[in-house]
C-alpha cells in the first residue's frame, strides 16, 4: 500500500495558566517539524518585536496557536483551535484547549472527540485545583487515555525525586477519579526532553516520549469497534428514482434502490447479517454494503455507508441500524450529567431540545438532582446550573430515544441540550445510571467511582 | 433546470423519529449527462467496477472522507436549501467528490454557486462549466463586474476583488434562499481558521462572531438557525493540504490544468510569481520571464501567485507538498500578507 497507510489519532492539550502548554504545543509542532518556515519567520518577528523574554531569537510558541487577534492583543487563548500534524505512522488531528477562559467549556469541547488527553502540570506546583477539574472532565466523558506531561522539570535539575513526588500525586488523584490508566512523562517543553524524543537528561525515566505514546496507544475506534455490537443511526434514505448519478450508465437496476445512509456508530456490519431496526424493532438481512460506487462486503465504525436491506422497512431519518438482538430499549425518561455551557443557567422546568445521533425530540428538565463540587467531585444540592457547572439531572423527552449508557456506549449515551429559542448549544450530556439520592449518587453511580475514605470526609 | 431538490418529508409528530428523509429529485435535470472520455479521468467508478471488497484497517484518508460524508449528509438532511461555493479550487473540487459518493447512486443534491470576481484564470472557469455539466448540477454566478457597474462596489485602489466578493455572496445566499453553504475551508489554511467551526452560524450580515461560536461535541451539529440566519458547513475542515492532495490522487479526481507544472509568462512581485494577465500586467520595472510554474491554490488572476515546480503529475505534486517548507497561502496569496489577521477580518465581514 501507500505511505497513505497511517492512521488518524486525536488528542486535546489542557492546562493551567502558565504551565507551558502553548510552548509544549509549540515543541510538539517543531519538533516534528510541522511547522513551517513562513510560519516560523512569522512567529519569530514577532516574538522579537515584542521582546519576548529569554535569550535572543528565543521564539513565543504561543503565537503559533493564538488565532485570533483579540488573543493576540490580550495574550491569552480564548477558543480551541485545532492543529494538524503527521509522522510516519498517524496523522494527529490536535484539539488545543485554552486554560484562562471558560476552560470547562473548551476542555468538554476538546474531551468529546478525543482519543487521548494530554494534562499539563507545572512540575514545581504539582497537581492544582484546575489539574483535578481537568481530569474530571476526562474521566465523566470517558476519554481513553490520559497523558500527564509533568513540565519544566529542567528548573528542578531533573530531579527524580521531584518527577516522583508529582507522579504519585496524579496516581493518587486518578485512583480517587477512577480513570484507568494515567500516563506520566517528566517533559521539558522549553529544552524539548522526552517531546519528542526520549531525553538522556532523565536517565531514571524509562518510559516513551510523548510523541511516541501518541503513536502507539490505540484510538477509540480501534479499542471498540471489535468488542461492540453494529449500531449505525440513519442519516437519510437514499432513493434515486430515476434521477441517478451521472456516473450510472444503466439507470434501470437502480429504479427501485433504496438504501439506509449512516456513519457505524460502533462495530462491524458484513452482507448477510440479521440486523434490527429501531423503531419497532423489525429484523431483516443486509442486503448490501454501498460506499459510493464501490461495493463493500463489511464496514466498521466509523465508516459512512449505505446499507441495503432485505425487506422493505418504513424507517427514516432517526432510525437506528443495530446488529440482531442489540435493539436497544425505548427510553422516555433519562439520568443524565450535563456539562452546562449556556450562559443563562439552568432551572428545574426548563424546555428544551435534545438532540441524540440524527434524532432531536422535546424534552423537559423536571428535577436538577444535583450540582458536582469539582474538587471533591461529589454532587451537592444545586437548585439550578451555572455555566460551566456539571450536574446531575432528570429528563423527560416527548418521544421514545434508543440511548444507551454512555459509559457504556460513547456514540449512543452522548446528546446536545439545545436552546428551541435561539438554537443555542446550552449543554453536552451524558445518559448515566440512575441516580435517586444524593448520598448513592456520592458513591459513586454516576460514573465517578470513589476508591479512597480520605476524599469522602474531604467531601462532607 | 430545477431547484436542488431533496426532499425531508416531515411527518406530524408521532416525534421526529419517524422523520422521513429521502434524497430524490423532483425534476430530471435539464442537461442529462452522457458518459464523455472525460469522466473516466474523473474518479468516479463506474458501475462495471463494482465487485465487493474485503474490509480493511481504516487509513487518515478513509477516516476523513468518512467524517466529511457524515457532516454532508447531515447538512443535507436537517437544512430545505443547502448550496456548494465552488470556484474549480481544489478544495471545493473535493467537497464535490465527497458529495457525489454521499449520495451514489442518487444525483447531487444541491446546487453550486461561485462567486465570479472577473479575474478568474480562464482555464479554471473551463474546468467549472465542464464539471457542472457532467454532474448534472445546477450553477448560481454572482459576479462582482455587475456590482462594479451599476456602483454597488467600487475598484479597490489595489485592483485586488477578493475582498469584494463578500457583497455578491451574500446577496445570491438570500436570493437563493440558501440556508446552509457548504464551503471548501480548511483548518490548516489559516490561523483564524484553526478556530472556525464545522457547522459555522451566520447572522443576516454573514458575519462571523469567533467569540461567541457554539461549542462542537463530538460528531452531533447543531445546525437550529432562525430566520434570516444562516450556515456555513465545511466538511473538510480537518483536513491537511497534503490529505486534500493524497486523497486527488487516491480517488483520482480531475483538476484545472494550472495546478501542475507549465509554462507562463509571469513577474515577481511581493517575493510570488504572478501570470500575465489583462487584469494582472506588469509595471513597466517589472521583467516578463518565461517559468515552469504551478498554482498550489487558485484564487483570483490579481492576487495568485504561482511556484517554480516541475511537479506534472499528481504524485510529483504530493511529494512536493510533502517537504514543501511553506504553507500554501504563505507561497501564493497576497491578499493575506495583508495584515496578520486579514483572514480574521474578512471571515467577520461575511467571507468563507
Amino acid at each position: 500500500m501507500t505511505s497513505t497507510d497511517r492512521t488518524l489519532f486525536r488528542f486535546a492539550t489542557a492546562g493551567s495558566v502558565d504551565d507551558g502548554k502553548s510552548t509544549l504545543v509549540g515543541r510538539l509542532l517543531h519538533d516534528s517539524k510541522a511547522i513551517l518556515a513562513d510560519q516560523l519567520e512569522s512567529v519569530a518577528r514577532t516574538s522579537a518585536e515584542r521582546g519576548f523574554g529569554g535569550e535572543p531569537g528565543a521564539i513565543d510558541f504561543a503565537l503559533l496557536t493564538d488565532g485570533l487577534r483579540a488573543e493576540r492583543e490580550q495574550g491569552i487563548t480564548i477558543d480551541v483551535a485545532y492543529r494538524y500534524f503527521a509522522t510516519g505512522r498517524r496523522s494527529f488531528i490536535l484539539a488545543d484547549c485554552p486554560g484562562h477562559v471558560q476552560y470547562t467549556r473548551n476542555m468538554v469541547t476538546g474531551a468529546t472527540t478525543a482519543d487521548a488527553v494530554v494534562v499539563l502540570v507545572d512540575a514545581r506546583n504539582g497537581v492544582l485545583e484546575q489539574t483535578r477539574r481537568h481530569l474530571a472532565v476526562v474521566q465523566l466523558l470517558r476519554v481513553p487515555h490520559v497523558i500527564v506531561a509533568v513540565n519544566k522539570i529542567d528548573l528542578l535539575g531533573y530531579s527524580q525525586a521531584a518527577f516522583s513526588s508529582v507522579a504519585d500525586e496524579v496516581t493518587t488523584l486518578a485512583g480517587e477519579l477512577g480513570l484507568p490508566d494515567a500516563h506520566v512523562i517528566p517533559v521539558s517543553a522549553l529544552a524539548g526532553d522526552n517531546v519528542v524524543e526520549r531525553s538522556a537528561n532523565t536517565p531514571w525515566y524509562d518510559g516513551p516520549s510523548l510523541l511516541e505514546l501518541l503513536e502507539t496507544l490505540p484510538s477509540l475506534d480501534e479499542l471498540e469497534t471489535e468488542l461492540e455490537a453494529l449500531r449505525m443511526p440513519v442519516q437519510l434514505v437514499i432513493r434515486p428514482q430515476g434521477a441517478v448519478a451521472h456516473d450510472v450508465d444503466d439507470p434501470e437496476p437502480f429504479r427501485d434502490y433504496r438504501a439506509f445512509a449512516g456513519r457505524i456508530a460502533s462495530g462491524t456490519v458484513r452482507v448477510g447479517d440479521r440486523v434490527q431496526v429501531f423503531p419497532g424493532g423489525a429484523t431483516t438481512t443486509v442486503t448490501g454494503i454501498d460506499a459510493g460506487p464501490r461495493e463493500l462486503e463489511a464496514a466498521s465504525a466509523p465508516q459512512s455507508v449505505s446499507l441495503r436491506l432485505a425487506d422493505q422497512l418504513d424507517a427514516a431519518r432517526g432510525a437506528v441500524v443495530v446488529a440482531a438482538g442489540a435493539l436497544p430499549i425505548p427510553r422516555r425518561e433519562l439520568d443524565a450529567a450535563l456539562f452546562w455551557l449556556g450562559d443563562r443557567p439552568l432551572r428545574p422546568g426548563a424546555r428544551v431540545l435534545v438532540k441524540s445521533g440524527t434524532t432531536t425530540v422535546q424534552a423537559l428538565v423536571p428535577e436538577i438532582v444535583g450540582r458536582r463540587d469539582l474538587d471533591s467531585l461529589a454532587l451537592e444540592p444545586a437548585d439550578g446550573l451555572e455555566i460551566n457547572d456539571i450536574g446531575q439531572v432528570r429528563v423527560r423527552l416527548a418521544a421514545d430515544l434508543p440511548v444507551e449508557e454512555y459509559a457504556a456506549h460513547r456514540r449512543a449515551g452522548a446528546f446536545l441540550v439545545i436552546d428551541p429559542q435561539s438554537g443555542a448549544t446550552l449543554a453536552a450530556g451524558i445518559v448515566t445510571a440512575p441516580v435517586n439520592d444524593l448520598k448513592v449518587a456520592t458513591a459513586g453511580s454516576a460514573g465517578i467511582i470513589r476508591t479512597t475514605t480520605d476524599t469522602e470526609g474531604a467531601a462532607a | 433546470m430545477s431547484e436542488p431538490n431533496l426532499r425531508v418529508e416531515e411527518r406530524p409528530q408521532a416525534a421526529s423519529r419517524n422523520r422521513e428523509t429521502e434524497v430524490e429529485r423532483v425534476e430530471e435535470g435539464a442537461q442529462r449527462p452522457s458518459r464523455n472520455p472525460d469522466s473516466a479521468q474523473a474518479g468516479f467508478e463506474t458501475t462495471a467496477a463494482r465487485s465487493p471488497q474485503p474490509a480493511k484497517g481504516l487509513d487518515a484518508l478513509d477516516t476523513l472522507e468518512s467524517e466529511s460524508i457524515h457532516i454532508i449528509r447531515e447538512v443535507v438532511a436537517e437544512f430545505e436549501r443547502p448550496v456548494l461555493l465552488f470556484s474549480g479550487g481544489k478544495d471545493s473540487v473535493v467537497v464535490l467528490h465527497l458529495a457525489a459518493k454521499a449520495f451514489w447512486p442518487a444525483r447531487v443534491p444541491f446546487p453550486v454557486l461561485h462567486i465570479d470576481t472577473g479575474h478568474n484564470f480562464p482555464e479554471v472557469i473551463h474546468f467549472r462549466d465542464r464539471t457542472v455539466e457532467r454532474l448534472g448540477l445546477r450553477l448560481e454566478v454572482a459576479a462582482v463586474q455587475d456590482y462594479l457597474d451599476d456602483g454597488r462596489l467600487r475598484e479597490r485602489a489595489d485592483g485586488t476583488r477578493n475582498p469584494l466578493q463578500t457583497l455578491p455572496l451574500l446577496d445570491a445566499i438570500a436570493a437563493g434562499r440558501h440556508d446552509a453553504v457548504f464551503g471548501g475551508a480548511r483548518r490548516d489554511e489559516d490561523k483564524a481558521r484553526a478556530k472556525e467551526r464545522i457547522l459555522s452560524l451566520r447572522d443576516e450580515f454573514g458575519q462571523w462572531d469567533p467569540r461567541n461560536q457554539r461549542p462542537e461535541l463530538w460528531d452531533l451539529y447543531n445546525g437550529r438557525h432562525t430566520v434570516g440566519q444562516h450556515v456555513r458547513a465545511f466538511p473538510i475542515s480537518n483536513w491537511t493540504e497534503l490529505d486534500v492532495w493524497r486523497y486527488i490522487e487516491r480517488e483520482g479526481i480531475e483538476l484545472p490544468p494550472l495546478y501542475y507544472a507549465h509554462e507562463r509568462e509571469v513577474y515577481r512581485r511581493d517575493g510570488m510569481w504572478r501570470a500575465v494577465s489583462e487584469v494582472s500586467p506588469p509595471r513597466a520595472d517589472e521583467a516578463v520571464e518565461r517559468r515552469t510554474v504551478r498554482y498550489r491554490t487558485v484564487g483570483d488572476m490579481s492576487c495568485t501567485g504561482a511556484v517554480e515546480s516541475d511537479a506534472a503529475s499528481v504524485g510529483d505534486v504530493v511529494r512536493e507538498v510533502a517537504t514543501s517548507t511553506l504553507t500554501e497561502r504563505g507561497a501564493t496569496r497576497a491578499d493575506d500578507r495583508i495584515s496578520e489577521a486579514a483572514m480574521e477580518d474578512r471571515k467577520k465581514d461575511g467571507y468563507f
